[in-house]
């Protein structure tokens, strides 16, 4: 069988400053701590983040039980590695507003389940998807991701916005198990965008919580297909709080 | 002003029954569900991740870093949770199954045009779920002070970019309870501290006065 582990730095080698990247995660809570942690230590810099948030700030989420350390995107965002990010929400982590006003950052919003179904549809082969979430608010009139015009469509006498697929050179994903072919599952709310993004990427990396052996556990339990996994990290812990 | 949000959430806490799938913005409408009648089973949509949210987690004994609410808060789920990701949630949203969410506004026209994310120049948030949800959702209950510092935030049309077109189908404040309807603003229920002169001049529509008007049921 094909052996898809790699280092986190072995992994992330391949990303080039100015490249895109697609990050699983809401509010950090599913995000590949280790991988951002592998693209801090490479350096990497103008990065366009597609992803639900900006992950979590050191001391977020206020409270008991707050991180010591950003977290997720969060992770990139305070070492200045993100030009442009694509996301539903950019309000939690207070770095993206500091860098929004700095002008060293900006900002492209899609509605949370539009960003979901064009991740999809860029996975799964299809065209674009036809939503009614955005007609009459900017999301029909401003320009998309990529400065592109919407397009609404009419069929059958109902208004559609036409929303199209979003690819990136690479996704990053956090399952909570997954065997060595690639087969994963994702335990709970941390399932949110490490679904969809798998395959939508030219190259789909995992870093699991938990990595075993092919056949040691039930297949009924995968979620996700091997087959759109290229690469494997290990050393994904817990979340610590 | 406590008792006032307050006032809001056990008024809207009263237009659920047994049974119902729902979805509660954050803020005020996250109030509603400390509310809700104990005995009924009421589902709470977390768009994040789960449908079936209970409590907070103070006790870190009850503690799992893999379950958070759309606020990013560490919280339980009910024993009939079902975790979802993120294309799973937003399809039992648009495709109208989860019967009614209930969000803030920052203005609302007489159409039921909503505008609640985003207001041009200021720090920017994001719609996060917001537009999805108020598409998707049947109802779009808004629970909200009736005014901002007395400027009007019930309006012919709204101002800001909006979040979604007539969705509004209700709308709780301090003052009453009003239905968006084809002819425009009927006012339902009156609360007794507020005259009908009161609740007009706060309101920058004319509204319509139901037939059979109730006073506001807060017990």
């Amino acid at each position: 069988m094909i052996d898809k582990i790699l280092t986190p730095d072995e992994a992330v080698a391949g990303v080039e400053d100015g490249m895109t990247i697609m990050v699983g995660g809401f509010l950090a809570t599913g995000s590949p701590q280790i991988l951002m942690e592998a693209l801090v230590r490479k350096g990497v810099k103008h990065l366009t983040v597609i992803g639900n948030d900006g992950g979590l700030d050191a001391g977020q989420p206020a409270g008991d039980f707050a991180a010591k350390t950003a977290r997720g995107i969060g992770l990139l965002l305070e070492n200045h590695m993100v030009d442009h990010i694509i996301a539903s929400h950019v309000g939690v982590n207070p770095k993206l507003n500091e860098q929004f006003a700095d002008g060293s950052l900006r900002y492209t919003l899609v509605p949370q389940g539009t960003l979901a179904e064009k991740c999809r549809a860029a996975a799964y082969g299809l065209g674009g998807v036809l939503t009614p979430v955005g007609l009459g608010t900017p999301m029909e009139t401003d320009k998309d991701e990529l400065g592109r015009d919407k397009i609404v469509m009419e069929i059958d006498g109902k208004k559609w916005l036409y929303e199209r697929p979003i690819t990136a050179d690479y996704a990053f994903i956090r399952p909570s198990l997954a065997d060595k072919y690639g087969n994963y599952m994702c335990s709970k709310t941390t399932r949110n965008f490490n679904i969809v993004m798998a395959g939508a990427a030219k190259k789909t990396i995992i870093a699991p919580e938990r990595l075993v052996e092919v056949g040691e556990t039930d297949p009924d339990l995968w979620q996700v297909a091997g087959g759109l996994v290229d690469v494997i990290v290990e050393g994904e812990k817990r979340w610590q709080i | 002003m406590a008792d006032l949000k307050e006032r809001i959430a056990r008024r809207c806490a009263k237009e659920f029954e047994d049974g119902d799938f729902i979805n509660l913005g954050i803020g005020l409408p996250t109030m509603v569900a400390d509310y809700l009648p104990p005995d009924i089973e009421v589902t709470c949509h977390s768009e994040n991740g789960f449908a079936g949210i209970d409590d907070v987690v103070t006790d870190p004994a009850d503690l799992d870093v893999d379950i958070i609410n759309s606020g990013g808060v560490y919280v339980k789920a009910l024993p009939r949770a079902k975790f979802f990701d993120t294309a799973e949630g937003f399809g039992l949203v648009r495709g109208g199954h989860v019967k009614a969410t209930v969000l803030g506004a920052m203005e609302v026209a007489e159409n039921g045009d909503l505008a609640n994310w985003i207001v041009p120049g200021k720090r920017v948030a994001g719609m996060g779920g917001a537009m999805d949800l108020c598409v998707g959702c049947p109802q779009v209950i808004i629970t909200m002070l009736h005014t901002q510092k007395g400027n009007h935030k019930i309006k012919k049309e709204c101002t800001l970019p909006l979040t979604a077109e007539k969705c509004v189908t209700k709308i709780i404040t301090e003052m009453a309870v009003m239905e968006v309807t084809d002819e425009g603003i009927v006012v339902t229920e009156l609360h007794p501290d507020f005259t009908k002169e009161e609740v007009q001049e706060a309101t920058g529509v004319e509204l319509i006065w139901a037939d059979d008007l109730k006073p506001y049921d807060e017990d």
